[in-house]
């Protein structure tokens, strides 16, 4: 799972209503060479919620220096895009999970896929 | 030796051109390396993966390990067992580096092929998979049961030359040859003759083998049928189980001649091939006599442990260790296979594959589901849990994307988000490289073959995607929703569907089709019934109880409310139904990638660049697949007008077999293959708009038929 899409999940259990951001709860992280396309991360950023993704990167310890606020003129800056770069597309969380931070509710992430499947008294 | 590795090696001195061109194939092996989830490294380490020199592009273990050696002292040489590549650990670094400068590029012949090597650094080296296949229950392989003597006694008792029906039945059947003692063996219905015995009996340099098998208590009676099979090299047997009505329990087979691999199947899917050496002996008695199938795949050569001499007999059998696998070539083999004839029904503990209890417990389909709580376990036995048990032999149909699935993914704007919910084997999550693409699905199996090709995929059910609302520009929906068995629980996929959308952002749902017929063009779906099966009747459970209505008004009466299970590549007479799924193994599956492969040729015939994301790594297994370039560029080209559209279905099997109720149950005799049921809602035509035009805040943007199917644009409004 790349920060990316953890940037997109949420948690859908019945009667949550903040189910956002997840908690990473990792026991193996990867980075993943990717090559880098300053056009697309451009575009990714207005797409992604930046503090979940400044959040999520710090709990595997891939901050960085990412700026809690997203910096101006971040289109230029291609140093920045760099380190969001890796932050969205290269860290891979492989073993660990993901826990709902307003009920406790736990998915598993095996082989870096994210068991999202509720049980029946939960939707 | 060495002299003979140097030759096999060709330094073929490279002119610009050729540099070109090697810079162009390392890339594109880069390209599918990571598709398979292997990262490699500019950084020299002592670990390389070295494409195209696997087991599943005909590469030995032997053949490999001769020429790496040449380039230092080789600690752990890795063949992951049907890939095109193998991983590589030299002692140094230097002799890693070595092997890249000299072997990067060559080719390596191995017998009449010859391949190009390319080699990478990789960082880490996949562990290797502690699968330990044991072995089926009831299984027991005895090595060297007879001597070299009695082989050749053995196989000189056997006259394959006797036409004579008297003494015993010969059958040329078309994989192999066969002769029978004793009794007959009848392969029209599976079953023996019980009151004709042959004239003669087994042969009697039999006894003494029959005599230490008795001693040895592996068997509590003498047999009395005797079945001799002769398979050259590339002969096999489909998978099947010995009919539970015609022989007892206990079933011997000698091999003799050369070795072979035997595939054990069971019903779950488990699958577990066992080398049967020359000269030994193979007993099955219960579960893997009655319940898993056995069959020899035909082939020329099998992967086989490779030779250790410290490696127990036990391992011997045991090909699912992947680390030291190599290839046998197959000679000729005489398996002497050695039954007692049943003569009261069977009452095994296996009723499933049970021929003699099948008629006792005829099953019941199940009825249309009239509360949630019905609809959610119609699903989970005859939706979900198929295609986690059909998902390997799902995907490998699934090469094509729709062209106006394409389509419509490669006019998003780069830079979209899209979600694919209900994804199966991923194979539009790389239609188009500039929008991040995530999917999703109920089936673990199909989402680990996702993310094995290096997608974003998570498993979720597609009425509670755990997505960000408003977070996509669009979603996919592509043959799922007609999972779904009741209304209301169609319009919340739906109504999932468009909460993920951004205002502004656009749905494709495409459904299954009651109508197969459109504007007087049947579909793909119908008409391949014609050109490749033209004797296909797949018999329903309700054995002719099917109301063969025709009429719209007909189609939702349903005899007492049960299911009927639909007759593969023909009309539909009700929108609620099951839909066989017949696995298919081995061989077939062979024809059928041929068949896809020669698909492609003739797109690449047209002139129009028609990239195909066909060729994806799931299916990378042989070398012309690694060298192809257009299987590289998962772009979608101009050819949307192209004649690939699918139907949702699979190709049917080409055999009569009939069904059982369960989804997981499969058949076992008479049609070794096992049958599996999808549950289908059909959708009528204006159905599918009806049901969006429900939802509030949203705009059907268009709808149409594709090939038996009903498609819809959405958009949410602003």
């Amino acid at each position: 799972m790349k920060l990316l899409t953890h940037n997109m999940l949420m948690s859908h259990v019945k009667g949550v209503t903040k189910g956002y951001p997840l908690l990473i709860k990792a026991t193996e992280v990867k980075v993943n060479e990717v090559e880098f396309n300053p056009q697309f991360v451009s575009r990714m950023i207005p797409k992604v919620e930046w503090s979940a993704l400044v959040k999520a990167a710090e709990e595997l310890g891939h901050r960085q220096d990412l700026p809690a606020e997203l910096l101006a003129d971040y289109e230029k800056n291609e140093e920045f895009l760099k380190k969001v770069h890796k932050v969205l597309l290269e860290v891979e969380v492989i073993e660990g999970c993901l826990q709902c931070p307003e009920s406790g509710r736990e998915f598993p992430i095996t082989k870096g896929i994210p068991n999202m499947l509720l049980n029946e008294d939960e939707v | 030796m060495d002299a003979c590795v140097e030759s096999n090696v060709s330094a073929v001195r490279k002119s610009k051109e050729d540099k070109k061109l090697l810079r162009k194939q390392i890339k594109a092996s880069h390209t599918l390396l990571k598709h398979e989830g292997i990262s490699t490294t500019p950084q020299p380490t002592k670990s390389l993966v070295v494409a195209n020199g696997g087991l599943g592009n005909g590469v030995s273990r032997e053949e490999l390990s001769a020429v790496l050696n040449e380039m230092g002292e080789v600690e752990t040489l890795i063949m992951p067992p049907h890939k095109p590549y193998t991983f590589v650990t030299y002692r140094s670094e230097e002799s890693a580096r070595k092997a890249v400068v000299h072997l990067n590029g060559q080719k390596l012949q191995c017998g009449e092929n010859s391949v190009t090597l390319y080699l990478s650094y990789v960082s880490s080296v996949p562990c290797e998979e502690q699968k330990s296949a044991s072995l089926p229950q009831g299984l027991v392989l005895v090595e060297d049961f007879v001597s070299p003597e009695e082989e050749a006694l053995l196989l000189t008792a056997i006259d394959w030359s006797s036409t004579d029906g008297d003494v015993s039945a010969q059958k040329a059947l078309k994989h192999r040859r066969v002769k029978h003692y004793g009794f007959e063996f009848r392969y029209d219905n599976n079953n023996v003759d019980k009151d004709k015995p042959l004239p003669t009996g087994l042969p009697e340099e039999c006894l003494p083998v029959l005599e230490r098998c008795l001693r040895n208590r592996h068997i509590n009676t003498v047999p009395d049928q005797l079945t001799v099979n002769q398979y050259e090299s590339g002969q096999g047997i489909p998978p099947h189980v010995d009919t539970h009505s015609a022989f007892e329990d206990t079933i011997l087979s000698l091999s003799l001649g050369a070795k072979t691999v035997m595939e054990f199947r069971h019903p779950d899917g488990r699958l577990v091939p066992v080398v049967l050496p020359g000269r030994s002996l193979l007993v099955m008695k219960g579960e893997s006599r009655y319940l898993w199938t056995h069959g020899i795949t035909p082939r020329k050569f099998d992967m086989v442990p490779a030779c250790d001499p410290q490696s127990p007999a036990h391992t011997a059998s045991d090909v699912g260790i992947n680390s030291s696998l190599t290839l046998s070539k197959r000679g000729t083999r005489t398996s002497f296979t050695f039954r007692k004839i049943r003569h009261e029904p069977c009452h095994c503990a296996f009723p499933s594959s049970c021929d003699s209890q099948r008629a006792l417990s005829a099953p019941s389909p199940p009825s249309r589901p009239c509360c949630h709580a019905d609809a959610t376990r119609l699903e989970e036995e005859y939706v979900h849990r198929v295609y986690d048990a059909i998902a390997s032999h799902f995907s490998s149909t699934r090469h094509s994307p729709w062209p106006r699935v394409c389509h419509f993914l490669s006019s998003l704007p780069p830079g979209s988000v899209l979600a694919d919910v209900g994804c199966g084997n991923g194979k539009y999550l790389g239609v188009n490289p500039e929008v991040t693409a995530i999917g999703c699905d109920r089936s673990s199996a199909l989402v680990q073959i996702c993310a094995e090709r290096g997608f974003q995929a998570f498993v979720s059910d597609a009425l509670g995607v755990p997505l960000r609302t408003a977070s996509c520009d669009a979603c996919i929906s592509i043959a799922v929703i007609h999972h779904f068995s009741t209304q209301e629980r169609r319009l919340a996929a739906v109504r999932e569907l468009v909460r993920l959308l951004k205002p502004g952002g656009q749905a494709l749902i495409y459904v299954w089709a009651f109508e197969q017929e459109y504007k007087k063009q049947r579909s793909k779906y119908l008409k391949e019934q014609n050109k490749e099966h033209p004797d296909e009747h797949l018999g329903s459970i309700c054995d002719g109880q099917n109301p063969h209505v025709h009429g719209m008004q007909d189609v939702n009466k349903v005899t007492d409310g049960k299911l009927s299970v639909h007759t593969n590549r023909t009309a539909f007479n009700t929108q609620d139904l099951l839909v066989p799924w017949h696995l298919k193994e081995g061989k077939r599956r062979g024809a059928d990638e041929s068949r896809e492969s020669g698909k492609e040729n003739l797109r690449k015939e047209k002139p129009t660049k028609a990239s195909d994301n066909s060729g994806l790594p799931s299916s990378l297994s042989s070398k012309t697949r690694l060298d192809c370039d257009h299987a590289l560029s998962p772009g979608f080209g101009s050819n949307t007008s192209s004649d690939t559209t699918h139907s949702p279905e699979a190709k049917p099997s080409d055999n009569t077999s009939h069904s059982s109720s369960s989804p997981l149950r499969p058949e076992s005799e008479g049609s070794p293959k096992p049958v599996f049921h999808r549950y289908y809602h059909v959708f009528q035509q204006g159905e599918l708009e009806q049901l969006c035009g429900q939802i509030a805040g949203v705009t059907v943007q268009s709808s149409y038929h594709d090939q038996g199917n009903w498609c819809i644009i959405l958009e949410k409004d602003r």
